[in-house]
């Protein structure tokens, strides 16, 4: 889908992923998270410092939230630290089924995720889809806690975050051919 | 490891995990059976160890989409894939949970409806162990067949005709340990080549699971 892309993310610093609906910024992050290889070039990340956080959020609606965020906490092999509670406004909703949740409160529970894991790159795909200001405005500050503390970003967006990081617009980069896909999924 | 297991047992508990399913089905099977070949105990005994162990085997069948297809659809697997847990521990561990909410049930109440269809007590205990025994084989095999299907829409039916002939051997040295057990003959041989196909499924088929989820998982954008 994408042809030539080129790029460095220096730690605690942001990039920015912009282009129009199906160009591949979503297929990029995939690949930069390891579920797809390249069809060609090189990718240098330390696997074991990334987190992927998708469209989807993961949430397991018949789980509490706290559940939900003890199981990502205990893979990741951190203690689940209840100050990402207040960090992600999801204090009150503690004991409720994700099940019940607004879409906004599921994705903050989706994102709470970023903060139990303790990974240095974040891997985010529209992250703020369905969030409301003040909740956008709260994970602004979370994304530059993060960049402060030595952390990366690599974010696919379309609304203004992060207005000081480093955008790569996808456009120049298009592929002049789209590859066959039929073979793709078993090199 | 152990939080992915503790959390699928949760889901398959709580409201629409779809535990009791098999167990349910189990139960209506077997006890149908005497309706339809009649009332007579010889009769009834003799093809007791064939209808348990064939009922069993499709009350197991009921559950197994739901092994990867939910984690799938929410997005967890993907999520999961990029954790640190590998995906190979992830099919063996999701294995593990389906054969403790489906198959140990399953083998605890089929010595209770084999009382139902005549058969000896004394047989009960051989068949519990080969229940248990082969019921993890079914599951690590299942397990294999739903990480094949996991991305398809109506992907159960398929999971069927994939999975069904691979639980042949498992059916044949179950249902035969029971017989012999039932006859008063030795019933070693076969209870060791099914545990023999149990744990030869668990030792390779996660690793096959990890192989295709990796498959399925590339192609789904």
């Amino acid at each position: 889908m994408l042809e030539g892309v080129e790029f460095s993310v220096a730690s605690g610093t942001a990039l920015v992923l912009r282009g129009a609906n199906g160009i591949g910024k979503t297929t990029l992050l995939r690949t930069l998270a390891g579920l797809q290889e390249p069809l060609a070039g090189r990718i240098e990340v330390p696997r074991e410092d990334l987190i992927y956080a998708s469209h989807a959020d993961g949430v397991k609606a018949a789980l509490s939230v706290e559940e939900n965020l003890a199981f990502w906490a205990e893979v990741y092999g951190r203690p689940l630290d209840g100050a990402v509670f207040g960090t992600f406004d999801l204090e009150d909703l503690r004991g409720r089924l994700a099940g019940t949740l607004s879409a906004g409160q599921k994705r903050r529970l989706g994102l709470a995720r970023l903060g139990v894991a303790d990974r240095r790159i974040w891997l985010l795909d529209e992250p703020t889809v369905s969030l409301d200001r003040a909740s956008v405005a709260a994970f602004e500050g979370v994304l530059r806690a993060h960049l402060a503390a030595g952390g990366s970003v690599i974010i696919a967006t379309h609304i203004d975050l992060l207005g000081e990081a480093e955008v790569l617009e996808l456009e120049p980069f298009r592929a002049a051919v789209m590859p066959e896909t039929a073979d793709e999924a078993f090199l | 490891m152990k939080a992915l297991f503790l959390r699928d047992l949760r889901l398959a508990i709580r409201a629409g995990g779809g535990f009791g399913l098999g167990l349910a089905f189990f139960l209506i099977v077997v006890v149908l059976v005497p309706f339809g070949v009649g009332p007579e105990t010889e009769v009834l005994r003799r093809i007791a160890p064939g209808i348990l162990w064939v009922a069993a085997l499709l009350a197991a069948l009921l559950t197994l989409d739901r092994i990867f297809a939910l984690d799938w659809e929410d997005g967890s697997l993907a999520l999961l894939a990029t954790s640190p847990l590998p995906l190979e521990a992830v099919a063996l561990v999701k294995a593990a949970a389906h054969w403790v909410t489906t198959g140990v049930p399953l083998a605890v109440a089929a010595p209770v409806l084999g009382i139902l269809l005549s058969l000896d007590g004394s047989v009960a205990p051989v068949l519990l162990i080969s229940l248990l025994i082969g019921t993890l084989g079914l599951s690590v095999i299942g397990t294999f067949g739903a990480a094949l299907t996991v991305g398809l829409r109506r992907g159960g039916l398929l999971l069927s005709l994939l999975v069904l002939p691979l639980y042949v051997p498992t059916l044949i040295f179950g249902a035969e340990a029971v017989r012999r057990a039932g006859d008063g003959q030795p019933f070693g041989t076969p209870l060791l080549l099914l545990g023999g196909i149990t744990l030869g499924a668990c030792a390779l088929l996660p690793f096959a699971s990890a192989a295709v989820l990796r498959i399925n998982l590339k192609a789904s954008a």
